[in-house]
C-alpha cells in the first residue's frame, strides 16, 4: 500500500537548546515528549508507541523502554533506531508503518542529548562507528573531517568556491537571528566565514554545526484522527530512505543517500522538487546542504555553488532552507528540530512572523548521518493529500 | 622514544594478516578468492559476490591522492606537536581506498590526483602504519 497522508503530525516538543548543566540527558528527553504529548491535548495514556535513540553521550541498552518507563507509557511498539543524524527523519516514517499495520495507534518519537555539557554521563563509554581502526592510527578524528572530503571533492569536480560553502552558514545565521531558541543569533557575513579558523581544511569554523544539549519529540497518528486535537494537523506525504556504502568504498562523494531517497519520497507523495516551499536540510557541515539540495533535485549536480548565493536559500528567497537556523547556528539536536520547525511552518502562527514562510503548503526534511551513509527523507504537507 | 600515545589498530581476527603484513614491510590486501575484487578494510564476506575465500596479496605500493584534507585542530594531546597535518584518502593501483597520511612535504602541497608510492612507519614494536609519500613525479 501506499501510505500517503495515511498519518499526520499532530504534537510537537522542543526543549532549550544549548547549554542545560541542571538536566541530565534522560531530563531533556522527557521534557520534549512532556511538551510534545500536551501539544497534542494528549495524555500518557493515550501514546502507545514510542521510538529513541541512544544518546551518544550516555549510551545504554533498549533505551526506548527506559524512556517509556519514565514517561509513562506502555506501549505495544516501542526500539531504538540508530542511522545517525538520518534517524529522527527514518523515525517518523517507522512510526507510520507501525500505525498503518496496526501495531499501534499513536507514536512519539524522540531524540536527545548532551553533547555540550554531558558528555560523557558517569559511567558509560562511547558509542563505536566501528571503522576507528582504519580510521583513528592515521589521525581522522572527528566528524569534520570526513565530511570535509565532500567539500573537497566537490570543489575538486565543480570548481566549488569556500565562498559559496560560506553562503550556506550566512543564511543559517539569519534564520537563527530570528529564532529565540537559537544558540548563535548575531548575524555573520562571507568574510566571516571566510575568516574564521580552520577546523580541517576545505572547512573553516563556520562551516561546522554546534555542539548542543537539547532534544525535540514529535507526536505521529492517523489521518482518520487528524482533527481530534487542538492544533492544525500536518500530514506525512511521502518518505524515503537511501544508504550508502562508506566513504573508501562509495563510487563518489558528490552524490550521497539523499538521491536515491528523495526519489522514493517523491514518487510516494507525487510530487516534484518545484512543488516544494520550503527545505530543512540537514546541516551539519555546509557542504552537506549544498550535496543535499542537488541530490533533491533543486539544482543539477555541480551547481549547488553558484545556487545558493545570493539569499536563494533565505526566507524570502526562492527556497527558504532551515528557517530555524539549522544545526549550524540554532543549535545540533541530530536534525528533530528540522521536523519541529517543518511542522510549525505548516501548521502557521506557530513560529516569529519573520521566518514564517508566506502561505507554505509543502516542505522536505532531510536527515543525514553515520559518517556520509545514512540518509532519510521526509515530505509534510498542510492539506491532506 | 617515548610512549607512543596515538591510536593503534587493535588487530582482530579479520585483519591480523593486513598489520602483520604492514609489519613487514610488504603490505598484503584481502582479495576475493572467487571474484578477485580487493576489499578494504579487511572482512569475512565478499561484498560483491558474498563468497568467504580469500587470498591476501601483495600491492604494488602505488596510488592517487582521492581526497586531501589538512587537519588544523588538534583532537588530544598525541596529534598537538603535529597540526596541521595531512590526512588522505589514497586509491591504490589495486582499486581500492584507504585512509592514510601523504608525509614527507608540507600538508597543504598534497592535491588530489597527485601520484603516491607506500612506505612505513615501525609506530612500535608491533605496529607498522601503510604511509605514503609523493612520487618523484606526476604522470598524467
Ligand atoms: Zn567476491
Amino acid at each position: 500500500m501506499n501510505p500517503k497522508g495515511a498519518c499526520t503530525i499532530v504534537g510537537v516538543g522542543e526543549t532549550a537548546v544549548g547549554k542545560l548543566p541542571e538536566m541530565t540527558t534522560l531530563g531533556v528527553q522527557l521534557e520534549a515528549i512532556g511538551r510534545a504529548v500536551k501539544d497534542a491535548g494528549l495524555g500518557p495514556k493515550d501514546i502507545d508507541g514510542l521510538l529513541a535513540i541512544q544518546p551518544s553521550n550516555d549510551p545504554q541498552r533498549s533505551y526506548a523502554l527506559t524512556v517509556a518507563q519514565a514517561a509513562g507509557i506502555h506501549p505495544s511498539y516501542a526500539t531504538d533506531l540508530a542511522i545517525g543524524g538520518a534517524t529522527p527523519v527514518a523515525m517518523v516514517a517507522h512510526a507510520v508503518m507501525a500505525i498503518v499495520t496496526g501495531l499501534c495507534s499513536t507514536v512519539v518519537c524522540v531524540l536527545g542529548h548532551k553533547q555540550a555539557t554531558g558528555r560523557l554521563e558517569p559511567r558509560h563509554g562511547r558509542l563505536r562507528d566501528g571503522n576507528e581502526d582504519f580510521e583513528e592510527p592515521f589521525g581522522l578524528l572527528g566528524a569534520p573531517a570526513v565530511h570535509a572530503c565532500v567539500a573537497a571533492r566537490h570543489m575538486h569536480e565543480f570548481g566549488t568556491k569556500s565562498e559559496q560553502f560560506a553562503a550556506v552558514a550566512v543564511a543559517m545565521r539569519r534564520h537563527a537571528s530570528l529564532n529565540a531558541n537559537a544558540t548563535m543569533r548575531k548575524p555573520i557575513t562571507i568574510q566571516d566565514v571566510l575568516e574564521s579558523r580552520w577546523v580541517v581544511k576545505p572547512f573553516h569554523l563556520l562551516d561546522c554545526c554546534l555542539v548542543s544539549d537539547g532534544a525535540g519529540a514529535v507526536v505521529v497518528t492517523s489521518a482518520d484522527r487528524a482533527h481530534d486535537f487542538p492544533k492544525p494537523p500536518v500530514y506525512i506525504w511521502g518518505f524515503g530512505e537511501g544508504h550508502i556504502a562508506g566513504p573508501l568504498q562509495s563510487s563518489s562523494l558528490t552524490t550521497l543517500g539523499g538521491k536515491q531517497a528523495s526519489e522514493m519520497a517523491y514518487r510516494m507523495a507525487g510530487v516534484r522538487p518545484k512543488d516544494m516551499d520550503f527545505a530543512q536540510i540537514y546541516d551539519c557541515f555546509t557542504a552537506i546542504v549544498m550535496v543535499t539540495l542537488e541530490d533533491y533535485g533543486f539544482c543539477a549536480k555541480g551547481e549547488g555553488g553558484p545556487w545558493v548565493e545570493n539569499g536563494r536559500i533565505e526566507i524570502g528567497g526562492d527556497l527558504p532552507v532551515n528557517t530555524h537556523g539549522g544545526l549550524l547556528s540554532q543549535g545540533h539536536i541530530e536534525g528533530m528540530l528540522h521536523i519541529t520547525e517543518a511542522v510549525k511552518q505548516l501548521r502557521g502562527h506557530s513560529v516569529e512572523p519573520e521566518r514564517q514562510v508566506n502561505d507554505a503548503k509543502l516542505g522536505i526534511v532531510s536527515g543525514h548521518g553515520a559518517s556520509l551513509s545514512a540518509h532519510a527523507t521526509l515530505i509534510l504537507g498542510r492539506e491532506k493529500p | 622514544m617515548g610512549e607512543y600515545l596515538k591510536p593503534l589498530p587493535s588487530k582482530n581476527l579479520d585483519d591480523k594478516p593486513l598489520w602483520d603484513s604492514c609489519k613487514n614491510h610488504s603490505m598484503a590486501l584481502q582479495r576475493c578468492a572467487s571474484c578477485g575484487q580487493f576489499r578494504y578494510p579487511p572482512r569475512s564476506l565478499c561484498p560483491n559476490c558474498h563468497a568467504t575465500e580469500t587470498e591476501w596479496r601483495p600491492v604494488s605500493g602505488r596510488g592517487r591522492v582521492y581526497v586531501s584534507l589538512v587537519m588544523c585542530h588538534s583532537y588530544g594531546p598525541a596529534w598537538e606537536k603535529d597540526v596541521p597535518y595531512n590526512v588522505s584518502i589514497i586509491e591504490l593501483e589495486e582499486g581500492v581506498k584507504m585512509w592514510s597520511n601523504v608525509i614527507g612535504c608540507p600538508p597543504d602541497e598534497v592535491k588530489i590526483g597527485d601520484a603516491v608510492v607506500l612506505v612505513y612507519e615501525d609506530v612500535t614494536e608491533e605496529i607498522s602504519l601503510p604511509k605514503f609519500r609523493p612520487a618523484g613525479h606526476q604522470t598524467p
